[in-house]
């Protein structure tokens, strides 16, 4: 994804003033795009207009500051950590502070998107010099009432004092600041001087989610809303035939029950390329209620005939496809160095091992929810999406309704993971309100969720390695998945440029269950794989695992090779790290610990597992992370991105199983499902490299070291490789037989 | 549809529902008490946790006739404008990533903490075992009912 056309454009394109009507200074601006030049900026904040500009500060004749926060919160800390480098440049002080989250701008908005980790790393730079400039410009203005030289004059906390010690607050010359030039040029401050960014900053909405306030898409009400639940097929690959809705109709509560699925499916095939369109095209079956329950109760009342129309497929069958894609079959080859072939023929030794993974559901805790009201004259959307600019796209496009007429609202999220990037509850519940003609709200059940979603796909890796004379010479890693996993520049991670002889390929089995983007797509069951490959590797060669790692980078030159993604440096500088905090081989008799490093989403980390064993199974005792993020703008929500990746890591490698059997999904809810709870937890201890660049995702990184940290731990305790995910099938096998 | 009288955070208020409807969703659709979240409706995972004459129950699970005479407390109810020992606990240790378990974490731990005033880790640990945190923000939870436990 392209995120900037280059790094440094016109401040006077991309950010405006404005004296507003209500008293106060309001000061536009855009991330990523450089705005119209004739853009202009509204006098009231109910006309806020996000075609020209993304963001918006308002500052107060009372000084106070509030910040229309653009990017969509999913748990990751954006709508805290973007107002804070804003705040910090600005000088005001933080508890003078509020964050409203902005709704979409449905024409210029171009990255209002929270995925891959990338929504700090991309705005840095503008929030930063958006608020220098602001300060700049209040600066300016009470040099001009002081009639003296700006440079004469010194900020704090939104004040501004003279020679004489006399202050003006910002709030006394917004009016004389809005109306000057925007300056061409301003001074950042320097990182030395930061007093915001690197404190600890509370969660901006703390006091709203403690309290049970009305906050997330489930929790949204609207004049009139009906309540709507959807009957979808049961397995992949079966359509709708027909239905029998006379019991659901007789429950109290029940409105209508319609059938949708005509739109998209007309959509679909008009060439429209989404990625949400994997979804069925079948017809589905909407039980309109006034409220939840009847709703829910009346779905499970329609009697429903269904016919297969492609191939009800099986895990058994999934696994016979990937291993034949393993073993049989050429893949498509994304990197190769050197002579593979001739090292692995002169190889003293080879080894070879198997990995494999289940597909997994998102499981957001919050279910798919969004809210839609269309009229003939405008459409209104409000909910949880991760991706709302396209969905807003589409249903404009599927019903006839240019950009202008539609308004959407984002919502707090009960969690991502990368679920809420596909916008299919959007379009589904657009074309219920169409049909029925009032505001509803779609809402899936857990059932719904875990049965009819998109998950990560089923993958099992072949990794080989050629050893010669105690070295490494060649390395061979196949990747086969259900619908595909890996893109281009993975290829391009460690080990690629250690290892002089050196191919990765990648096969996949055209499937008809929808897979997608899972929290550290590509890499969250691939790092496992490697990392837990490259431990078996420092047994046989009989070297300590990190030292392997670290003997590896040696052979690194990335001056040679520009495809490089990963930074030799920063690996080694977490490697360093975790070996001291985590005390790599200086724990008490009973400790066993296991290692494991991983880049992704920008950001360089490495784990320590330390594991005890009781009852003949691992217990989790602590994870230490080392973590390369750049500069850490909120350390208390940094700390609790990394603890939670590297729980759900944890967690999911552990216990996560899921399955199909002739289409349909085998686990349905947590009475099976099982997710990590807190008695199963660790301690996760984080530690940040200490740097000045530019700061890196944090959302996802934590979690793909996770699962290898703790395999290698299990491993040397027990001397038991696991190579399939979740691990407790193997380890309960074990148990069970002694 | 008959009607109830349900006891909540103290106010008495009417309800039209049909008998089998959980508690949760007359709180959320009837009551506009949307603290109380949906997660699993099988009383799994905690999100849908209340009081029920002090004790943490899972209110997808409760149906509304069988309440009467009982005292409901919710997470709106807990105390006045977050001020339980529980949730000044949960602010000092800026416990939620997406939020959306919290409400149900905080009913258990308070009901928790209201039987054992002085519960050691394990106790803490096997207590919230039934509130999943699908963000695993777990060590902040199990931090915060410890502090919470000194401050009560
Ligand atoms: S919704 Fe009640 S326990 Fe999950
Ligand atoms: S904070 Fe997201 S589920 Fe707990």
């Amino acid at each position: 994804m392209k995120l900037h056309k280059k790094d440094n454009f016109s401040r006077r394109n991309f950010l405006k003033t404005s004296v507003l009507a209500s008293g106060g200074m309001l000061i536009g601006f855009n991330f990523l795009t450089a705005c119209k030049p004739e853009a202009k900026m509204p006098v009231t904040i109910d006309n806020l207009n996000f075609n020209d500009f993304n963001a918006y500060i308002k500052i107060s004749e009372e000084g106070y500051v509030t910040i229309f926060s653009p990017n969509p919160e999913i748990g990751q800390g954006v709508k805290t950590a973007m107002p804070m480098i804003i705040a910090e440049e600005l000088d005001v002080a933080w508890k003078n502070v509020t964050v409203a989250q902005a709704d979409l701008d449905t024409k210029n908005f171009k990255r209002q998107v929270a995925g891959g980790s990338q929504s700090i790393r991309s705005s840095w730079s503008v929030l930063r010099e958006t608020g220098a400039t602001a300060k700049q410009m209040l600066m300016q203005a009470a040099a001009n009432k002081w009639q003296v030289d700006k440079s004469t004059l010194k900020v704090a906390n939104g004040i501004i004092t003279n020679n004489n010690g006399e202050t003006l607050g910002y709030g006394d010359v917004v009016k004389e600041a809005a109306l000057l030039e925007v300056p061409e040029k301003v001074t950042l401050k320097a990182l030395k001087d930061f007093t915001i960014i690197g404190k600890d900053a509370l969660n901006v909405d703390l006091h709203k989610i403690i309290t049970g306030q009305s906050l997330y898409g489930l929790d949204y009400k609207a004049e009139g809303m009906v309540y709507a639940t959807v009957l979808r097929p049961p397995a992949f690959g079966q359509e709708l035939v027909s239905f029998d809705a006379t019991e659901a109709k007789k429950i109290n509560g029940v409105l209508e029950v319609v059938t949708i699925g005509k739109k998209v499916r007309k959509f679909k095939n008009s060439g429209e390329k989404n990625w949400s369109f994997s979804l069925s095209s079948s017809d589905k079956v909407v039980v309109v209620a006034k409220n939840t329950w009847a709703a829910i109760k009346g779905k499970k009342a329609i009697k429903a005939k269904w016919k297969t129309i492609t191939a009800l497929e099986s895990t058994e069958q999934h696994n016979i496809v990937l291993n034949a894609i393993l073993n049989d079959k050429k893949g498509k080859v994304r990197r190769e160095d050197g002579n593979v072939k001739k090292a692995f023929a002169n190889a003293d030794k080879v080894i070879e091992k198997t990995y494999s993974a289940p597909f997994l559901p998102h499981n957001c805790m919050e279910p798919m929810n969004f809210y839609a009201n269309i009229t003939k004259e405008k459409v209104h959307l409000v909910g949880p999406i991760q991706t709302p600019e396209a969905a807003a796209n589409i249903v404009g496009k599927m019903f006839g309704f240019t950009q202008d007429k539609i308004h959407l609202e984002m919502t707090r999220m009960g969690g991502g993971f990368g679920r809420r990037l596909y916008g299919d509850f959007v379009f589904e519940v657009a074309e219920i309100a169409n049909k029925i003609q009032k505001p509803v709200k779609l809402i899936a059940t857990r059932e719904d969720d875990m049965t009819t979603g998109i998950y990560r796909p089923s993958t099992k890796y072949k990794i080989t390695a050629a050893l010669k004379d105690g070295e490494i010479s060649g390395y061979q890693l196949k990747e086969a998945a259900i619908n595909g996993n890996m893109y281009g520049s993975i290829a391009h991670f460690f080990p690629a440029g250690c290892i002089p002889n050196y191919k990765v390929e990648s096969g996949n089995y055209k499937s008809n269950i929808t897979t997608g983007a899972w929290r550290a797509p590509y890499t969250n069951f691939l790092a496992f794989a490697e990392q837990t490959f490259f431990d078996e590797l420092a047994t046989e060669l009989k070297i300590d695992p990190i030292q392997l790692r670290l003997d590896l980078l040696e052979n690194l030159d990335p001056k040679k090779d520009k495809r490089i993604q990963y930074s030799g440096k920063r690996t080694k500088d977490v490697i360093e790290l975790v070996r001291e905090k985590g005390n790599w081989g200086n724990v008490p008799v009973g400790v066993y610990q296991g290692f494991a490093t991983y880049y992704s989403h920008n950001t360089h980390v490495a784990e320590i597992a330390d594991i005890e064993i009781k009852n003949g199974l691992p217990v989790i005792k602590k994870i230490t992370v080392a973590v390369d993020c750049g500069i850490v703008v909120n350390p208390t929500g940094a700390k609790n991105q990394i603890e939670g990746g590297v729980l759900d890591g944890i967690g999911h490698a552990m216990y996560a199983n899921f399955s199909l059997k002739d289409g349909k999904p085998e686990y349905k809810n947590f009475d099976t499902y099982r997710l990590i709870r807190m008695n199963e937890t660790p301690i996760v201890e984080v530690h940040f490299v200490e740097n000045n660049l530019k700061p890196t995702g944090l959302g996802e990184p934590g979690l793909p070291p996770a699962g290898g940290a703790v395999a290698n731990a299990i491993n040397a305790a027990l001397g038991k490789r696991l190579y399939n995910q979740p691990f407790i099938k193997d380890l309960q096998k074990q148990t069970i037989l002694g | 549809m008959p009607n109830y009288t349900l006891n909540v955070n103290g106010q008495q208020r009417q309800v039209t529902a049909d008998e089998d409807t959980p508690l949760l969703w007359v709180l959320r659709d009837e009551l506009d008490l949307v603290g109380t979240k949906f997660g699993c409706g099988i009383a799994q995972c905690g999100a849908c946790t209340v009081h029920i004459d002090g004790v943490a129950m899972r209110s997808c699970q409760m149906q509304v006739s069988i309440l009467d005479g009982t005292k409901i407390t919710t997470i709106e109810g807990l105390s006045v404008d977050g001020k339980h020992p529980v949730q000044e606990a949960w602010k000092t240790i800026d416990v939620p990533q997406c939020g959306y378990c919290q409400a149900g974490q905080i009913m258990t731990a308070s009901a928790f903490l209201a039987e054992n005033k002085n519960p050691t880790e394990k106790e803490i640990r096997n207590a919230m075992h039934g509130n999943i945190c699908r963000c695993a923000s777990y060590n902040r939870i199990e931090k915060a009912v410890k502090l919470a436990a000194k401050n009560l």
